[in-house]
């Protein structure tokens, strides 16, 4: 294993985040938090609760889902596709790094830019409701694991695009409307029952329920469920990065 | 450095594009350790489909290439490990330190941390002075030394340069000169492509020719310009000539401009060629000199001539 390797370019992605601080954390936690604003405190507090759940809570594993997906998305995809566009890619392709070494390193940098992202939207979200973490542990699993399986798929996303217009076409077209529709503002036992059967095919439904779960002991769908929904699906994200990598697809002419 | 010894093997490359383009055909080609090779050829001739072929850039449709003892291939990371690339584009991240980014490319082939290591590759490229100014502030000149160094920050056997002086000035030019040399001193066997033939001259110990895919020649570098450097030395004469006289005629001079020029045609040096000596003799018949022009072929010339023959 090159741990030089995976050191360089986790630092080298760490670095870019920090230079643009204002950009990668603190813009995600600021719209969150006009969301709990809104939706949380304004709203929130004329609606009934969920699942015995004040609404304002309710929402709080939604939302931190929500953002932290669209930045594993957004960070994993500009971690691999910044360095193609600007040529420097090269430096990488031609040094000893294997696939799963490129993958922790700019993968595991993006998780990483993520879970933060999530912890200080957490706490952001206890300035304006209360809310209690019922299974610790889970909670921190399931931030984990949805900031590593997402980063991956953005860094999927990062390899295929051709331009910047097809690297905003998958999370734009596809993950916002999965997100919002995935039950970060509301239960999918809310939706009428023929609804609810198609909304468990939106694989954001497993991993919002399993985080929810972890906050409050309640959930749309079992938590094994959601846990291996999300496992299942970042191991076919991580079989396709393999494949990328290693056949050079879109890196190597 | 021995002929016995080589260290990047070449056999049957063939690269052939998705678009059809077939950028290599059957390219085999030995690089001996510690020498310098300097790869010559117009644009598209495929010099840098042959580096990014070698150092894993790019995938060969077909054929073998060993560095180092290692296939490219099947035993990519020792292979890689071994090799250094200076590419042509002036690709870095541009809101880097200069220090930041060697360091990273050190990191990158699997070396530890070593402050002095860099110190010492930042000095030899005159970057010291820069090493904690962003790579954005830097001129083009320093850019191209900044590659370098990314290239030397893990200490490679193999340094490929990929147009290492194209647009830079002639300062730098002698610069990279210098440092090329020094670097095949300690063992590094180097490999450039390069447009400048004096730059291959000065440089190279053999020089190897591509065109349109295909190696059309290696030689070293004394005999290629041998063979294909002509020169000539135009000798305007002060008192017209009716004709070459007798005693001149072993220099197959030509009489130009109405007999008020001698044109003499050679290869290679002017003191291999014994321009000194036609000198003397010219002074011996009594034949007084008014100028002296040299022209060399250029590289363009070179290629016209050899592509036309291949």
């Amino acid at each position: 294993m090159n741990t030089h390797a995976v050191r360089a370019i986790y630092r080298f992605e760490m670095a870019r985040t920090f230079r643009t601080l204002l950009q990668s954390l603190a813009a995600p936690a600021i719209s969150t938090s006009l969301y709990f604003i809104v939706f949380g405190s304004a709203i929130g507090s004329r609606m009934t609760e969920i699942e015995g759940v004040p609404y304002g809570s309710f929402i709080v594993p939604g939302l931190t889902m929500l953002s932290v997906l669209t930045e594993s998305i957004s960070n994993g995809s500009f971690g691999i596709y910044m360095p193609r566009f600007a040529g420097t890619i090269y430096e990488v392709l031609s040094a000893p790094v294997s696939w799963l070494e490129m993958v922790l390193g700019y993968v595991g940098a993006s998780a990483s830019k993520s879970i933060l992202l999530g912890a200080i939207i957490l706490a952001t979200a206890r300035l304006f409701v209360p809310y209690t973490v019922a299974h610790p542990l889970w909670m921190v699993a399931f931030l984990v694991l949805t900031a590593v399986t997402f980063s991956l798929f953005g860094f999927i996303i990062g390899i295929w695009a051709d331009g910047f217009e097809k690297l905003q076409l998958v999370p734009s077209v596809i993950i916002t409307p999965l997100a919002f529709l995935g039950g970060s503002f509301y239960s999918i036992k809310m939706l009428p029952s023929p609804w609810q059967k198609v909304a468990l095919a939106n694989p954001v439904v497993y991993l919002i329920s399993g985080f929810r779960w972890s906050f409050f002991g309640t959930s749309d769908v079992a938590v094994e469920i959601s846990a291996g929904m999300t496992l299942a699906f970042m191991g076919a994200c991580l079989l396709l990065v393999r494949w990328m990598l290693k056949s050079g697809y879109k890196l190597r002419t | 450095m021995g002929k016995s010894d080589p260290i990047i093997s070449i056999e049957k490359v063939s690269k052939t594009y998705a678009s059809g383009l077939a950028a290599l055909t059957d390219v085999s080609l030995t690089i001996h350790r510690g020498e310098i090779f300097a790869l010559l050829g117009p644009n598209g001739a495929g010099k840098t489909t042959l580096i990014g072929v070698v150092c894993g850039l790019i995938n060969a449709t077909s054929g073998r290439i060993v560095a180092d003892g290692h296939d490219v291939v099947t035993d990519a990371r020792a292979a890689r490990s071994t090799i250094g690339l200076v590419p042509q584009e002036l690709s870095t991240d541009m809101f880097e330190t200069v220090r930041a980014t060697v360091s990273f490319s050190r990191g990158l082939f699997g070396k530890p941390a070593d402050p002095a290591h860099i110190e010492k590759v930042l000095r030899d490229l005159s970057l010291w002075d820069k090493r904690d100014t962003k790579i954005k502030e830097l001129s083009g000149g320093m850019k191209r030394r900044v590659l370098i160094a990314k290239a030397l920050s893990h200490g490679p056997r193999i340094l490929f340069l990929d147009e290492p002086t194209a647009g830079v000035d002639v300062a730098l030019r002698h610069d990279m000169w210098r440092l090329v040399t020094a670097l095949r001193a300690t063992g590094v066997t180097i490999i450039l492509t390069t447009h400048y033939i004096e730059e291959a001259e000065q440089m190279a110990d053999r020089i190897g020719v591509i065109d349109k895919g295909a190696l059309v020649l290696v030689e070293d570098t004394k005999a290629l310009m041998e063979k294909l450097g002509k020169r000539q030395a135009k000798l305007f004469v002060k008192e017209p000539l009716h004709e070459v006289p007798a005693a001149l005629a072993s220099w197959q001079l030509d009489l130009e401009d109405n007999g008020r020029a001698l044109v003499y045609a050679f290869s290679g040096s002017r003191e291999e060629a014994g321009l000194g000596a036609l000198l003397t003799a010219l002074h011996e018949q009594g034949i007084a000199l008014r100028d002296v022009q040299t022209r060399e072929s250029s590289l363009e010339e070179i290629f016209v001539n050899l592509i036309g023959k291949s």
